[in-house]
């Protein structure tokens, strides 16, 4: 039997290694993916603790965290694309034409 | 015995795969590594008994998602913009923040109630895909739809900001 501390431990580490890219990468793609990999690391979470105390919300809830991601990615990719086809930039630091 | 094995062999394979995607040069080899990453994550929801998960996680994301974003590094030329790795110096103290983060995460999890929790409580949940359907579709009916209608909104999004000219 594994214990529910190993798969809380497992998504704080994903957890960590995803922010990690959020914060240490440059390259606008890879932090899409790094906050794809936030996202599915609270998703273990929520799914052990659905079967830990035996309760449906958290699988309920993963799912609509699944499905507002993959409508994040949509808009975010379509920001992306209009922002290379204007400018060429894959770099974060150079993306500031929505700033004030 | 053989389920903690199991444990193991997916959790190392993801965390693995997780420091791939942060580390790699290559966009491409970085969405590979993503993928590799959310199947091992949707073994372990089999393992959790919730099958419906992670089939939607393969179709969603391995299937949408990750497909979506090779489309998107195949039409941008990533060849001279994407290919720059980590910023070389002054980032230690994000490590070094993110250990302590770490660290802190785990203490709480090891000090808590929770690191006793070693089987699941005795449930009524039967792992089928029709309790499921029975609460999406009754209890959490709300929810459901404000989802659909952001799926919608999405949809209307990503079409205008792809389209050729931007006025």
């Amino acid at each position: 039997m594994v214990p529910l501390s190993w798969y809380l431990i497992l998504s704080a580490l994903l957890f960590i290694i995803g922010t990690a890219g959020v914060l240490l990468r440059r390259n606008i793609l890879i932090v899409l993916m790094s906050v794809e990999l936030i996202l599915n690391s609270v998703n273990i979470n929520l799914v052990a603790f659905s079967y830990f105390l035996q309760d449906l919300r958290g699988q309920i809830f993963s799912i609509f965290v699944i499905t507002i991601a993959a409508a994040e990615v949509a808009i975010a990719l379509g920001i992306l694309i209009a922002l290379v086809r204007n400018k060429a930039a894959l770099n974060v630091d150079e993306i500031q034409t929505m700033k004030g | 015995m053989t389920e903690q094995i199991f444990f193991f062999v997916f959790a190392i394979l993801a965390v693995g795969s997780a420091i791939a995607v942060v580390s790699l040069r290559n966009p491409v080899h970085s969405v590979i590594s993503l993928m590799v990453c959310f199947l091992q994550m949707a073994a372990l929801f089999v393992m959790l008994r919730a099958p419906f998960i992670a089939v939607v996680q393969v179709f969603v994301y391995v299937g949408a998602v990750l497909v979506l974003f090779l489309f998107v590094i195949m039409m941008l030329d990533v060849a001279k913009a994407g290919m720059e790795r980590f910023v070389s110096g002054g980032q230690l103290w994000v490590i070094a923040l993110l250990g302590v983060l770490f660290i802190e995460m785990v203490l709480i999890v090891s000090r808590s109630r929770l690191a006793a929790v070693t089987a699941p409580a005795a449930g009524r949940l039967t792992g089928t895909v029709r309790e499921i359907g029975e609460a999406l579709f009754t209890k959490y009916i709300l929810p459901f739809e404000v989802v659909s209608l952001i799926l919608l909104v999405a949809l209307l999004g990503a079409i205008v900001l792809g389209r050729k000219e931007l006025r």
